[in-house]
């Protein structure tokens, strides 16, 4: 085992835990180190591949690449369905293909974006910096360090010396500008790879011909092009030499990946200094002149509309307060500071139509999931012991940190917004309907988020900030109260779960699932994606949600009859993607079920998923934690082990977690082992954070974390009645094993890690109590009294926290 | 409407205000102050955390009138509290969260960090119990990193008291 030491002077010895390679690199070039990139695919190294990029008219160096890696997308998918039928036979009775096997979500976004492939661009400045406008968004998921790795490493710079910035939306690259389903590392990697050393070849061109000196003598340093000769000159000098006159198509030659340098290191965040000394700014931080603060009062119930506003001028009249607006909304109150703004809001006296769930509560809407038609089992229970079980989950908000933000700037003849936005071409398109403006009249810049977890695949607060900008003809800060963003904010829906497996004589005949869930709305951005390409898939025509579930689902294992089926009943709650969407439920659901499965045929959990899953990559990473993890050691009475595995987005991940269910008033993950293999690692420590992530949200789904619904209105206010893990509640002890290489592209990851652990905990929950849980958060009672729906609850003023208080402030 | 005096981040500041305005508004609203951030208002999550006199408080939940007078310190001042402080001087606990890698979106770490620090100036050395009582949420779930940093952090600041 390989550790990588975080790159830090007097660090501490942090490390990000890296298996070392079994084998070398497939890639491996056979000649010497190249250095320069310079080598033409024809002198040898037959395993590298040519790209076309293009160089743009400019003064400076400017390269683009297709923004989807159109040709080698294309081939990446086909290589997958190879891959996926050519599996060798696994020992039980094999399971049919599932459409997830074929072509997974990723892919088939990938393909989505074909056909209106645009330009990303890459520009080298004269001081050698290398600018790269990236069209998606960063909440937090270490996209943008990612992406400067790949373009330092190609181009053979520092890293310091590549300065991404997030794109404003762009309605030419359509679908190519959506940031979801662990899919923009994937969906980048050919491109920005491409664009850099596009760039690298056009600059040691230039440098060949200033030096006069042959072009494979040169050699790249940091920017710094150095000849045998001595003489040497930098990318900076160069970028004037090398920029056209006239937009060209120029040939790219990525780098071996046995040549990385960067790739593959642990990087700490390129925004972490900004981040700890507060300069770090979010949509509320950004100084847009003249901008004030705004907040909406709400309808009692989710999606209520406003039929009047009755006091106007009292709430007029109040302190610091400049303006108020009405929309089917709510009352949109605009004040000089967000405290005033928020006791305007409470004063505010309206009359409301009911939403479209106003009657529902949890009971209510278990019932109609319960009762919905579902495909009957296709193999009959009586064909061997027949194991059974149903799980229940909780609707659960986002709940990002921020909560739903934007600024809007809204004048008579155009209109610009600032907001974390995942689908910001939607969103502009939306707005610029709503304002009855032509789109070229309106720009969406999209800012750094504050987490979004799917929540900002939707641009709600976008689209109402510059409705309300208008209305009161000056720039606003909208921001959710988060009893707002809590109640009326999206999050992933109520669902209920059958299983059922047939076993006889030592063999899994069958594995069948059935999932009945409220709605999930995947409308915006990602909907019309797959409208373009789910035809092509084996079901035929299925709904938005059906095709995400198809295309996203797969069960892993050699189970002889497999299937698994969504029903949606189409409650209209406010819903969306939620990290892993169907998978963290779905599969959650499954890894827990498997557990009781293996129970009845007296087979011990690890041992009895490694003999059913079907190739070594699934096998390794559950090897790996079963191995680190020390699975079956001798363990005290009310404590116990459990494992999980998952795999999706071109990654498998296994989790093996501790649990004590004695020591507190609730249970604790006392430790967690987590492997992950997502082809070829970037970022480790970025990885070991996306895992440490969704370690952190499967404690709280399975553990805590839940809204009820009363009413037709999420009761839940804040933090305190919504409970996401805090410190207390998160293990002390976390290993995150990353996987050595394997293959020469990266997989997804920002979602892997939430099903896999939902399983570990469940199952040693199950082990350390004696009882499968099976519904979900497992610690979900109501000792406390809701605030109203309506107004948004306010803390008592405190007096300053006495001296030697630590932790009651 | 009242006149309050206190000291933010090493310089005096004079506002007029209206005396239950909450402390996170007098920073962000009326002194553009954006480091503490705005996580519920309610006194749950604790983003908003700074220091008045050293002591870490929720500047959502406290009314500009108890701070007359006060020493408040945001993230933005932390590094100058170091002593001997220049330009590029971080504070231990921030330097520790850089070594870790610790944030992600990074909304809550100006809270975290201000815990943090006013944590380790009343117990030097934390053990996990301690630890376990923070209070602040981390939403994408960093708290692993964040237990690694406030120990790391722990030991800078040991360091540089016995070099002192």
């Amino acid at each position: 085992m390989r550790r990588w030491t975080q790159p830090t002077p007097g660090g501490p010895g942090r490390e990000v835990l890296q298996e070392s390679p079994a084998h070398q690199p497939e890639h491996t070039a056979a000649g010497e180190p190249d250095p320069g990139g310079s080598r033409n695919a024809g002198t040898g190294a037959t395993t590298r591949r040519q790209f076309l990029g293009y160089a743009i008219a400019a003064p400076f160096l400017v390269v683009a690449a297709d923004a989807v890696g159109s040709g080698s997308a294309v081939a990446g998918s086909s290589q997958a369905l190879e891959a996926a039928v050519a599996l060798p036979a696994p020992a039980g009775f094999p399971s049919l293909p599932q459409p997830a096997d074929i072509l997974d979500l990723g892919d088939l976004l990938i393909l989505a974006g074909l056909p209106t492939a645009n330009l990303l661009y890459l520009q080298v400045a004269s001081d050698g910096t290398v600018n790269f406008v990236l069209p998606r968004a960063e909440n937090g998921q270490g996209l943008v360090t990612a992406m400067a790795m790949v373009i330092a490493d190609e181009m053979e710079v520092a890293l310091s010396d590549v300065v991404v910035t997030l794109a404003p939306a762009e309605p030419k690259l359509l679908f190519n500008q959506l940031t979801g389903s662990s899919n923009s590392v994937r969906s980048l990697w050919d491109p920005v790879r491409t664009a850099a050393a596009a760039a690298r070849g056009r600059l040691l061109s230039a440098a060949a011909d200033l030096l006069d000196e042959p072009i494979g003598s040169l050699t790249v340093l940091d920017g710094v092009v150095s000849a045998p000769s001595g003489k040497s000159i930098t990318y900076g000098q160069l970028t004037s030499m090398a920029a056209v006159s006239q937009s060209i198509a120029v040939q790219a030659t990525p780098k071996d990946p046995s040549q990385y340098r960067i790739i593959g290191t642990p990087q700490p965040q390129l925004a972490n200094l900004d981040i700890v000394t507060g300069r770090q700014r979010y949509a509320m931080d950004i100084d847009v002149p003249g901008a004030l603060p705004a907040m909406v009062r709400r309808a009692p119930t989710i999606k209520g509309t406003l039929v009047s506003f009755d006091n106007p001028d009292a709430v007029r009249a109040m302190p610091g307060i400049v303006d108020v607006a009405v929309f089917a909304f709510g009352v949109a109150v605009v004040g000089k500071t967000f405290g005033q703004v928020i006791d305007a809001i409470d004063m505010v006296e309206a009359t409301w139509a009911p939403g479209p769930v106003a009657g529902e509560n949890d009971g209510t809407v278990r019932a109609q999931l319960v009762a919905a038609p579902t495909v009957p089992f296709l193999v009959p229970p009586l064909l061997g012991t027949a194991v059974q079980a149903t799980f229940d989950w909780a609707p659960v908000n986002h709940a990002p940190m921020e909560t739903n933000v934007a600024v809007a700037d809204v004048r008579t003849d155009r209109a610009t917004v600032w907001a974390p936005l995942q689908t910001p071409i939607a969103a502009l398109q939306a707005i610029a309907g709503a304002l009855g403006m032509s789109e070229d009249r309106v720009t969406v810049n999209v800012l750094r988020g504050g987490g979004s977890f799917g929540r900002t695949l939707f641009f709600d607060a976008a689209l109402e900030s510059a409705m309300i900008s208008k209305a009161v003809g000056r720039p606003v800060k909208l921001m959710w109260h988060r009893t707002n963003d809590m109640r009326h904010g999206r999050g992933h829906p109520q669902a209920h779960h059958r299983l059922q497996a047939v076993h006889l004589a030592g063999e899994v005949l069958s594995f069948e699932h059935r999932v009945t869930s409220v709605i999930t709305n995947v409308s915006a951005g990602l909907g019309e994606a797959l409208t373009a390409e789910a035809d092509k898939l084996p079901p035929g025509k299925l709904t938005f949600g059906q095709t995400l579930f198809e295309t996203t689902i797969t069960c892993p294992y050699n189970f002889g009859v497999v299937s698994q089926l969504l029903t949606e009943v189409p409650l209209a709650f406010n819903t969306d993607s939620w990290r892993s969407v169907f998978s963290y439920n779905t599969r959650g659901a499954e890894e827990i079920f498997i557990d009781k499965v293996a129970a009845s045929m007296g087979r011990d959990p690890v041992e009895f998923r490694l003999a059913h899953l079907s190739d070594d990559r699934q096998r390794a990473v559950l090897e790996k934690v079963a191995d680190v993890g020390n699975w079956g050691r001798v363990m005290p009475a009310g404590t116990a082990q459990g494992v999980g595995f998952h795999q999706e987005f071109r990654s498998y991940t296994a989790c093996l977690v501790e649990m004590d269910v004695t020591a507190r008033a609730e249970p604790r993950v006392t430790k967690a082992v987590v492997a992950i293999d997502v082809g070829l690692p970037i970022n480790p420590s970025s990885l070991e954070g996306q895992m440490l992530g969704g370690l952190t949200d499967a404690i709280s789904l399975v553990l805590t974390m839940g809204n009820h619904i009363e009413e037709g209105l999420p009761i839940e206010s804040g933090w305190a009645h919504f409970r996401y893990a805090r410190q207390g509640d998160t293990p002390p002890e976390v290993t995150v094993i990353v996987m050595p290489p394997v293959g020469d592209r990266p997989g997804g990851a920002g979602e892997l890690g939430v099903p896999a652990a939902v399983g570990a905990i469940g199952n040693a929950y199950a082990r350390a109590t004696g009882s499968i849980p099976t519904s979900f958060p497992i610690s979900f009672t109501i000792d406390w009294t809701p605030p109203p729906p309506g107004p948004v609850p306010k803390s008592p003023l405190q007096p300053l926290p006495a001296l030697g208080e630590l932790y009651n402030y | 409407m009242p006149t309050y005096r206190f000291t933010l981040n090493g310089s005096p500041v004079t506002i007029d205000s209206p005396s239950d305005l909450r402390v996170l508004w007098v920073l962000r609203d009326l002194l553009g102050v954006n480091g503490p951030k705005y996580g519920c208002g309610l006194d749950e999550c604790r983003a908003c955390t700074c220091h008045v006199d050293g002591r870490a408080f929720a500047t959502c939940s406290t009314p500009v009138s108890e701070i007359d007078g006060h020493d408040i310190t945001t993230i933005e001042g932390l590094a100058a509290t170091v002593p001997g402080a220049g330009p590029g001087t971080l504070h231990p606990v921030q330097q520790a969260w850089l070594e870790h890698d610790v944030p992600q979106c990074g909304f809550c770490q100006p809270g975290q960090i201000m815990m943090t620090a006013a944590l380790l100036a009343q117990v030097p050395e934390p053990t996990d119990d301690q630890i376990d009582q923070i209070r602040n949420v981390c939403r994408c779930g960093t708290y692993f990193r964040i237990r690694e940093a406030i120990k790391r952090a722990a030991e800078l600041m040991a360091r540089d008291r016995s070099d002192g």
